[in-house]
């Protein structure tokens, strides 16, 4: 019965999410489109969360509906005409095959990979390992350091650019 | 072991099948939370009327019931008696959803809040970034129901509540890490139960940076810009009435409430206190909480644009980063010094207050930054 319950969240949250998808891509209205990109957000967290990983969906829900989405949308002020879109060029010519093609190709690598599912249980509490793993001795940390130096400079890049002389 | 893990229990052992006995308790929970948001929101509605009416010596709405309890469902029938209106040129289904994007994350932040010893929903062990994770879906519905409006002064709300609310949310994050060092943990009951001697105590600087960066994040005076009456009419719900303005004023409240639970439970010792059981002990400091909040609203004038935006980067910012620094060090060299804890923490909140408050200026009186 747990079982059914399951896989029906699943495929809810499955079904929400790929109709979001196609909504961001399909919908004239650009806001519209964030909209979606939020929800498919979301349910991807959702996702997360069955899979016993917490603190991601959290993170996930922090970073992209709380700071990429909106980031998206102040993207999306600057443009004009958000609510009738751009219209398409002669480009979906060419657009639409590639698209296709890269699509058949992602297809083709999910459908003949060998995913390894995991026997052991899920973790009771995820935050600590995960700290662990990445401040710990035999961790990540130097790789974490360096990713917080890199965006840092990426910063200083930005405030160097738009400064004003 | 929590409330609703002993109902399930109590479930299972009266031998009803396996899905009910894991969503009765779910469902139960989530009525419990509705109820009690919504009977908190009339008392607030209440206090705050009855308390400014105080501070600026009027009497206040005192007619309808014993102390004019029963005004605000006065008030919300009125409001549910108005007519729905849509302007014209709105789009139509996110001026219909913006409401509920608004009021949902509100409702969703007090699965985690701990009202007693195991009267919560979940005990997550990602407890308070939950929180701030959730906190942070309702601005989008705030600037959907900006955008759909298709009203300028509205929009201009939007574009306000986006800037507060990414400029705000990082002092925030940075005086709740604060409190997660000295705990140990992210979890609500584990933070309560941290705290022998109260957070506010420990973090005085933390405390003021998270009570003035939630008072930013939930649109509170002196940090009210999305709702300038005066500047830009009121804001993202100018074109809202009936039920959907009722949404959003209750969203208004509904945050506060969440807020005011989360500062008692991180830095007022949530739950902890002598004599009384631990849910009265709660509600009193919820509403003391509040109570502050309502007295900043009608003691403080509003700020302009700029020196809103300059006071979280300039002034907020640094002192949430060294306030982390000095705590942080604190926690590695004398974890079991409390009081010396207290004295230096004190001691840096009132030197960094002073600091901040003479180097903090704004072009010289020109309204430029």
């Amino acid at each position: 019965m747990l079982d059914l319950t399951y896989s029906l969240t699943f495929y809810l949250m499955a079904i929400i999410a790929v109709a979001s998808a196609l909504g961001v891509i399909f919908l004239r209205d650009v806001f519209r489109s964030a909209l979606c990109l939020i929800l498919l957000f979301m349910t991807v967290a959702g996702i997360y969360v069955m899979l016993h990983a917490d603190f991601l969906a959290v993170v996930q829900i922090l970073v992209y509906v709380g700071a990429i989405s909106i980031l998206i949308i102040v993207a999306i002020m600057l443009t004009r005409d958000a609510r009738q879109g751009q219209p398409m060029g002669k480009i979906k010519w060419i657009a639409g095959p590639v698209a296709l093609a890269l699509i058949a190709v992602i297809a083709w690598g999910v459908l003949n990979t060998p995913f390894e599912v995991a026997t052991a249980a899920p973790q009771e509490e995820t935050v600590k390992p995960l700290g662990n793993l990445l401040f710990g001795n035999p961790g990540y940390l130097l790789t974490t350091e360096i990713a917080a130096v890199l965006l840092l400079s990426a910063i200083l890049g930005a405030i160097a650019v738009i400064r004003e002389k | 072991m929590t409330l609703l893990d002993q109902f399930q229990l109590f479930l299972k052992a009266q031998g009803w099948p396996e899905w009910a006995y894991y969503t009765v308790p779910a469902l139960a929970g989530i009525v419990v939370i509705i109820g009690v948001v919504l009977a908190a929101v009339i008392v607030y509605i209440w206090w705050e009327r009855r308390f400014v009416a105080r501070i600026q010596i009027r009497l206040g709405p005192n007619r309808c019931g014993p102390e004019g309890i029963f005004q605000p469902i006065a008030t919300a029938v009125k409001i549910l008696l108005k007519e729905d209106i849509v302007p014209a040129n709105a789009d139509k289904v996110l001026h219909f959803i913006a409401p509920i994007v608004v009021f949902v994350p509100i409702l969703m932040i007090f699965a985690v809040v701990p009202f007693d010893r195991g009267a919560i929903l979940v005990d997550l062990n990602v407890g308070i970034v939950y929180v701030i994770a959730i906190s942070s879906i309702s601005v989008i519905g705030i600037f959907t129901a900006s955008w759909a409006s298709g009203n300028k002064y509205s929009f201009i709300s939007g574009l306000r509540s986006i800037s507060q609310m990414v400029s705000y949310e990082i002092p925030v994050v940075l005086s709740i890490v604060g409190v997660v060092l000295m705990t140990g943990s992210f979890s609500m009951i584990k933070i309560v139960e941290a705290q022998t001697v109260p957070f506010i105590l420990l973090q005085p600087l933390g405390f003021l940076l998270f009570f003035m960066g939630a008072l930013a994040e939930m649109n509170r005076s002196p940090f009210d810009l999305l709702e300038a009456d005066s500047e830009i009419v009121a804001g993202y719900h100018l074109e809202y009435s009936g039920m959907k303005f009722a949404m959003f004023y209750l969203g208004e409240y509904g945050m506060a409430l969440a807020y005011s639970a989360v500062i008692t439970t991180v830095f007022l010792s949530g739950w902890q206190g002598p004599f009384l059981p631990g849910v009265i002990w709660f509600l009193v400091k919820v509403m003391l909480v509040f109570s502050v909040i309502v007295w900043i609203r009608s003691m403080m004038p509003r700020m302009r644009v700029d020196q809103l935006m300059s006071f979280a980067w300039k002034a907020m910012l640094p002192m949430a980063l060294i306030n982390l620094l000095v705590i942080a060090v604190e926690v590695l060299v004398i974890p079991s010094l409390q009081w010396l804890m207290l004295i230096i923490n004190f001691g840096l909140a009132a030197v960094l207050i002073l600091l901040f408050s003479r180097i903090f200026t704004l072009g010289g009186g020109r309204v430029e930054v």
